[in-house]
């Protein structure tokens, strides 16, 4: 019996030895087509729901807005839009369409399209998650508000088919690489009519058999937590840049990604694991890549708690943690100590003039005059963080740092991810770990967390001075000018620290060799249309 | 039989209501929501959504529409993938967690089954000890370390599979294995047991009296009742063996519906989480009567009770 088992098992092995087991990448390299690894499964595809990186790289494949991003200069270039004006005062902006322009099925991309696709994402039954970004629009806050019923008030028109008109609330410096982000991408009315219409969110337009796009590729298949296939689309308004005849993105976990991408399965995956970069920097360096990213890292304090509440602990706590040490010897992946909260040049050039410092004697000096010499009778307090252990080790590293350099006694705890956000929006923590990433290229997206009444500020900290500063930055026509005031703001920011900023991201991720033309910029942005793979590895 | 399967069936329908409402609950107990975000929804918006899922209804008007919808055969639209309704997901997923765990069960019983025999007929030979610690080790080692470990041998040391996937047909060896062996480890153990309580019996000894050859006497008389208890197993095993694979489908990046019945529970996909778990539970019922309807096939002592 064992001998029969024995020859059973042998025989199925010889079998499985017997495919042809070409691997995804050379399957690719031969037939055009990208493999790439996006780690978990997309929330959804409709450019008016979602909210993620990982859903920003599939859609990135199959719809186009006005203008698009070119990922090798980092400049704004036509997409819909074949060009644009803007009035002198800086408000209105009109553009001409790309005759070219059509939907996957043929009809041609109309203006209308785009007025049916703001009205859909502005109107508050859809609960679009990202509405807010278009809320520069004239009137798209008070129709999303409900103040204002009436979608032809908004300040959006089409003169014709071809023309539409785009006014703003003030002279907006970022708005056209707001263009180039989801929310201000259109969708197909017909398609969602069909589906049950402009507010149904429960609807069957994005499957495969049912999707009308516009992008440089068309939804193929998608079997959910399988594959996503987009088929280059013949009907795309410029085919000829389009190189590839497809991308598959394959939501494999992380954890096995990196399995996947040695064995030849994929081309890019989302991420390197912690554990793998030293193998990787020894053995295979240009395979993997750090690129800087538009996220910061940093802990959210509690200021309405006691002893948190003192500016004096605060600037004591931030004072004495060595963010080099962190960056270099717990999370290894190049990522940049943050001695301040707004990424390096944010916007094309905004950098901050002041900073937190590492100088534990200073720290400690602070934290005497609050009235705790060398950490006496300080309270124990508490760091929550969502489970990994990524976020333990940073916060061992600094709980260690803390009780080296101020003689204080900190406690870990962590909460499953749900609990964890239910924990923060209740406000019941100490200080805890907190992430933002730039939903668009301006200091902007990262100082307005700051001000009192935004729904991300769970610090309690307010500050009637940093609201005014935030404020008069939104209606400053003059760009250097502007930044001087954002640079005023996070000034008060940093003095008052309701946030320890510790680093700043990159994005890491693994690249087959074959791979051209996939150009780093902060937003993790990558049109496919620059992508090339070279079949000679 | 027909009693049997008639007495189940409406017992059936207390325990899903019972696991139903509890699920339900469970899920609304603990914190945080399905539209909880690291960037928090302006509170308008997630009134919104909430509103558009019925989530603003008073828990009980939840609770008895969410019953009406399992009635009618809806299981709702998934809170989390939005376009994919839970039982699309479901019937995309399931065929494959299926195939995984019948080809997982095939390998359980064809090594378990053999080994648990070879090793009662060694009772206290060296050799049985060798097989039964052998069994141990395959009910001790967890898939998250086999798994990589036959990846390793297989894939990365002898290039003869994929490390994963489940496109070809040979994909399917490392994970069915990866699952099959605990259970073939266990199953080993039970034929074993099995085996050495039912060949001191007294009809086995007439068998051999009559002169039946070793060979007959094991598998036709000693066996049958030896299986007794693996068929027993079978039943909650096969169940596990379908639900169970989370961990071998994330290993070998199989879209089964393990991955799905995990995650909606951290997502607080509440609906995906009330659709898997009920079809879970209805698997779990339909096996269990299908291992009482063959154990009485098996012994015909049973069939009054």
């Amino acid at each position: 019996m064992l001998l029969r088992i024995t020859v059973l098992l042998c025989a199925l092995c010889v079998l499985c030895g017997c495919d042809t087991r070409q691997t995804n990448v050379e399957r690719g390299n031969a037939a055009r087509e990208l493999y790439f690894g996006i780690g978990t499964e997309p929330a959804g595809l409709d450019p008016h729901l979602i909210t993620g990186l990982t859903e920003l790289h599939v859609t990135t494949a199959l719809y186009e807005g006005l203008a698009t991003f070119n990922s090798e200069t980092s400049t704004i270039e036509p997409g819909v839009a074949k060009s644009w004006e803007l009035t002198e005062d800086g408000k209105t902006y009109t553009f001409h369409f790309d005759p070219e322009a059509r939907w996957s099925n043929g009809d041609p991309v109309t203006a209308q399209d785009f007025l049916y696709s703001f009205e859909r994402i502005l109107s508050p039954g859809l609960g679009a998650p990202y509405s807010y970004m278009l809320f520069d629009m004239k009137n798209a806050e008070a129709f999303y508000r409900g103040e204002l019923q009436d979608f032809s008030k908004v300040g959006v028109s089409a003169p014709d088919a071809a023309t539409l008109v785009v006014e703003l609330n003030q002279p907006t410096p970022y708005f056209l690489s707001l263009l180039t982000h989801y929310t201000w991408w259109p969708v197909h009315p017909p398609t969602i009519e069909k589906h049950g219409g402009m507010t149904e969110r429960i609807s069957d337009w994005t499957k495969p058999e049912n999707f009308v796009g516009n992008g440089p590729f068309t939804l193929e298949s998608w079997r959910i937590n399988s594959s996503i296939f987009a088929k280059k689309n013949p009907l795309y308004r410029d085919p000829d840049s389009v190189w590839l005849n497809g991308v598959h993105f394959l939501p494999i976990q992380v954890d096995a990604e990196e399995r996947a991408f040695r064995a030849g399965h994929l081309h890019l995956t989302s991420t390197v694991l912690p554990h793998r970069i030293a193998w990787y920097r020894d053995n295979m360096p240009e395979r993997m890549r750090f690129d800087t990213a538009l996220g910061v890292y940093y802990y959210m304090l509690n200021t309405s708690r006691e002893p948190l509440n003192d500016p004096k602990v605060r600037k004591a706590l931030a004072y004495s943690i060595n963010r080099e040490d962190i960056v270099e010897h717990v999370l290894k992946a190049g990522q940049k100590p943050a001695y301040h909260f707004t990424p390096p040049n944010t916007g094309g050039g905004y950098n901050t003039r002041s900073r937190v410092f590492y100088d534990p004697d200073l720290a400690r000096q602070l934290l005497a005059e609050a009235g705790y010499p060398d950490g006496k009778d300080f309270p124990t307090f508490e760091i929550l963080y969502n489970t990994s252990d990524a976020h333990r080790g940073i916060a061992v590293a600094i709980q260690q740092m803390w009780k080296k350099e101020l003689g204080i006694d900190v406690n870990l705890y962590n909460q499953e991810w749900k609990v964890y956000l239910s924990t923060r929006e209740a406000g019941e923590f100490d200080i805890l770990r907190a992430a933002w990433f730039g939903d668009y290229d301006d200091p902007n997206t990262f100082l307005s967390l700051g001000e009192s009444d935004n729904g991300n500020n769970h610090t309690q900290w307010k500050s009637e001075k940093y609201d005014d500063l935030i404020d008069s930055a939104a209606r400053e026509l003059n760009p250097k000018k502007r930044f001087e005031i954002f640079q005023e703001a996070e000034a008060i920011l940093l003095d008052e620290l309701p946030v320890l900023p510790i680093y700043f991201y990159v994005t890491s991720r693994l690249i087959h060799p074959s791979v051209q033309g996939w150009h780093a910029n902060i937003l993790d942005y990558h049109p496919y249309q620059s992508v090339r793979l070279t079949p000679d590895d | 039989m027909f009693n049997l399967i008639t007495r189940r069936l409406l017992q059936a329908i207390p325990t899903l209501w019972l696991i139903a409402t509890l699920t339900f609950v469970l899920l609304h107990l603990a914190p945080g929501g399905p539209f909880d975000d690291e960037k928090p929804l302006p509170p308008e918006v997630k009134a919104e959504i909430e509103a558009h899922y019925g989530l603003d209804l008073p828990l009980y008007q939840q609770y008895f529409r969410f019953l009406g919808n399992i009635l009618q055969g809806d299981l709702g639209p998934s809170y989390k993938y939005t376009g994919w309704k839970v039982d699309e997901i479901i019937w995309q997923s399931i065929p494959i967690s299926l195939e995984l765990g019948g080809i997982a069960l095939i390998i359980a019983i064809s090594i378990g089954i053999p080994l648990g025999i070879i090793a009662a007929l060694q009772h206290g030979k060296p050799s049985e000890t060798v097989l039964m610690g052998v069994a141990m080790l395959g009910i001790c080692l967890p898939t998250f370390v086999l798994g990589p470990l036959l990846i390793l041998v297989f894939s990365s040391g002898l290039g003869w599979v994929n490390p994963l996937g489940w496109s070809v047909p040979s994909d399917r060896f490392l994970p069915s294995l990866t699952l099959g062996l605990f259970y073939g480890a266990y199953i080993a153990r039970l034929t074993r047991s099995g085996m050495l309580d039912t060949m001191h019996n007294d009809y086995i000894r007439t068998a051999r009296a009559k002169g039946l050859s070793e060979r007959l006497v094991v598998l036709r008389h000693g066996l049958r009742n030896a299986l007794y208890p693996v068929v027993a197993y079978l039943g909650p095993a096969v169940a596990g063996l379908i639900s169970g694979s989370f961990i071998v489908e994330t290993i070998f990046f199989i879209p089964g519906l393990g991955m799905f019945f995990v995650n909606s529970a951290f997502n607080r996909d509440y609906t995906l989480v009330m659709g898997t778990v009920l079809f879970y539970a209805v698997l779990i019922i339909f096996f269990n009567l299908l291992v009482d309807l063959i154990q009485q096939w098996m012994n015909p002592r049973t069939r009054n009770d």
